[in-house]
């Protein structure tokens, strides 16, 4: 019977589908971290993105300016964040959280002020599954891989992506140097607040896609609470990819196939055990991941260490 | 010419100056929004203040929404001192209520000298279990506890809508999912008549007393601070870091606990998922406007809870959403953390050099 369902073309099509969030925040919170600063404020940064590329379509824009003001915004919420851990040096634990507190009400507030009375969710026409040419056609991986949508294809590319930026060049070398150790990096005569900067706007960008694309691609509306931890999960399974964006890749499909796997279970035996269980699994899978890797894991040694110049 | 310079000792009135000038920069960051939402803010704080503070019952339901945030307050309070990030406090919350309820629902009856302390003692253990886990696997495996307390949050909020829609279910809720009602002998007496003060103040402000007199006059107090200081010297000087964090885990979650139980105990009666509009959550913030001192999370707790009671007077005044109290919220823990960096430094005024 398990067989049954892991054999199926749609069962596949459905984890990519779920998967797709996760890898825009685990490549995000991937490449705040190693860079060294751990990035909490996800959860909120990716209900603002849901919440920003929702609305600006629903206001009349195209679907990817959507995306792009949903990046925006992850962005400006990156920029606070790195002025509060990288030139402040505050604690990374609770200004994340902070950020994530005000990313969330703020996102939740304007979306009340802009809809006060509004009891359904307003729909928008959401990013459509691909149709290419011959690779759409394909055989089990046409209907897995390219019938979904371009938001998907864009995270796989920037998987592609980051990867050749941290193993081929220098910028590269310098991001991942500066969560490694970043008294050398300033010995260079490069700047560790500006890199580490960067990195966290450019993270927080990723995240808010991640957060977009449930609104504008998985729904087609904004709904309170609807990013449900996703973040947090994200969190967990970067240490399970052991920050390499490729293995973020398997983390991401792994769970989003462990998922599907959970709702297909529910519905066979929905009827003997509480839904609520299978909905738990997720969740508990992503304690499971960080329990069992975090030992192992190498994780960035300068990660939620603040570095102000002139002090060690 | 002015110059910055890096303090030694944080003067003793800044750590009270800061905490003010935090809530004061919210509250005026906040207008942003207000503006933003085509309200004066001016008029804004004016009903707000009324609404928190403008008539007695208005006060006393400010002390009633604080009497959790106390008690969440001093679960982040107790546990960041020994750098033990506890955000699970909602969780803990939800399980302190639940297992008031399954005590106190009509498992066992007797005199209300038995059944108060027994619920309490019940919910507080099972907030305590519940932080154990993340405690445990914090310093046996280094996993990061705020993910994990964070992730457990979601687990208990499912663990508890499926008791409540099934084994515990009440069956004359005609349909809605909520539990059994608390026995009466289990139910914690009002304080005052008529309003929604009830005994579980008591249990808040003793447990802030306690836990001051814990953290400055006893060994275990010292404990834990010096593991937040520095767990690699506290080992040194012969500490168990481990079983340090275990009891400050274990005190944490059985103050969250404790937080469930005045809630279902004292003011609903029964257990329902909208127990609590994010307690838990808002514990780190009554905390970190404290300084983590225990004392002082009673003031900024009564504090938090005065933005939440005006912001639903103000909302219904002046037709805002009542996000904006969660927005002032997240606004003063992170103006609290802006203004910390004030009790870094000093402005020092200096003749021109020769």
């Amino acid at each position: 019977m398990i067989l049954d369902i892991l054999l199926t073309v749609s069962f596949w099509a459905a984890a990519i589908r779920i998967a797709t969030p996760l890898i825009f925040g685990v490549l995000g919170a991937l490449v705040c971290e190693k860079a060294g600063v751990l990035n909490l404020g996800i959860e909120g940064i990716m209900t603002v993105g849901a919440m920003a590329g929702w609305l600006a379509v629903y206001s009349g824009c195209d679907l990817w300016t959507g995306v792009l003001i949903a990046a925006l915004s992850g962005a400006a919420f990156g920029l606070l964040l790195s002025f509060f851990t990288v030139t402040l040096g505050l604690s990374q634990h609770v200004s994340g959280l902070g950020l994530t507190l005000l990313a969330t009400s703020g996102a939740y507030f304007t979306y009340r002020v802009i809809l006060p009375n509004q009891s359904t969710p307003p729909r928008i026409t959401p990013f459509q599954p691909l149709d290419i040419p011959v690779l759409s056609d394909l055989p089990v991986i046409g209907p897995i891989l390219f019938s979904q949508t371009a938001l998907t294809l864009l995270a796989f590319v920037l998987v592609g992506l980051l990867t050749w930026i941290y193993a081929r060049t220098p910028l590269g070398l310098a991001l991942k140097a500066v969560g490694e150790n970043p008294a050398a990096v300033e010995a260079q005569g490069l700047s560790v607040a500006w890199l580490r900067t960067g990195a966290v706007v450019a993270g927080s960008a990723l995240m808010a896609i991640g957060g977009a694309f449930l609104t504008m691609s998985a729904f087609d509306a904004f709904f309170f609470e609807m990013v449900a931890g996703r973040g947090w999960i994200c969190i967990a399974l970067t240490v399970f990819a052991s920050w390499q964006p490729g293995k973020a890749l398997l983390a991401a499909i792994l769970f989003g196939a462990f998922d599907a796997f959970q709702v297909r279970l529910q519905q066979v035996a929905g009827g003997v055990v509480p839904g609520q269980v299978f909905l738990m699994l997720p969740y508990l899978l992503s304690i499971l991941a960080l329990v069992i890797w975090s030992r192992q894991a190498s994780a960035p040694k300068a990660l939620m260490m603040p570095y102000l110049r002139g002090q060690r | 010419m002015l110059r910055l310079e890096t303090r030694t000792a944080p003067a003793r009135w800044l750590s009270f100056a800061v905490p003010v000038f935090a809530a004061l920069l919210a509250l005026l960051l906040a207008a942003i929004p207000l503006l933003s939402a085509g309200v004066s803010p001016l008029q804004a704080y004016r009903v707000m203040l009324s609404g928190a503070f403008g008539s007695q019952f208005a006060a006393t339901e400010v002390v009633a929404r604080a009497t959790p945030l106390i008690l969440t307050g001093l679960a982040a309070a107790v546990a960041f001192r020994a750098r033990l990030f506890n955000i699970g406090a909602e969780g803990q919350l939800y399980a302190g209520a639940l297992a008031a309820v399954a005590v106190g629902s009509g498992l066992i009856d007797g005199p209300a000298v038995l059944m108060i302390p027994l619920v309490c003692l019940a919910g507080a253990l099972a907030g305590a279990a519940l932080m154990l886990g993340p405690t445990l696997m914090k310093v046996k495996l280094g996993a990061d506890e705020v993910v994990t307390t964070l992730l457990l949050n979601f687990v208990v909020a499912l663990f508890v809508q499926m008791m409540i829609e099934g084994p515990m279910k009440d069956p004359m809720s005609m349909g809605w999912p909520q539990s059994e009602p608390i026995l009466s002998s289990a139910v914690l007496p009002n304080l005052i008549e008529r309003t929604r003060v009830h005994a579980g103040l008591i249990i808040a402000v003793g447990a802030a007393l306690l836990a001051e007199i814990v953290m400055r006059r006893t060994v275990l107090g010292f404990r834990i601070r010096a593991v937040g200081h520095n767990p690699a010297a506290a080992r040194f000087a012969g500490m168990s870091v481990t079983r340090t964090m275990l009891v400050v885990g274990a005190l944490s979650g059985a103050l969250a606990g404790l937080a469930g139980v005045g809630e279902v105990a004292g003011l609903k009666g029964y257990l329902t998922n909208d127990l609590s509009p994010g307690y838990g959550y808002a514990g780190i913030v009554v905390a970190m406007l404290a300084g983590l001192s225990p004392l002082g999370v009673i003031a900024s707790a009564l504090f938090v809870a005065a933005v939440f009671v005006g912001a639903d007077s103000m909302s219904r005044a002046l037709t805002v959403s009542s996000y904006i109290a969660n927005l002032i919220v997240a606004l003063s823990l992170l103006s609290v953390l802006l203004s910390s960096v004030l009790l870094r430094f000093r402005l020092r005024w200096e003749g021109k050099p020769a």
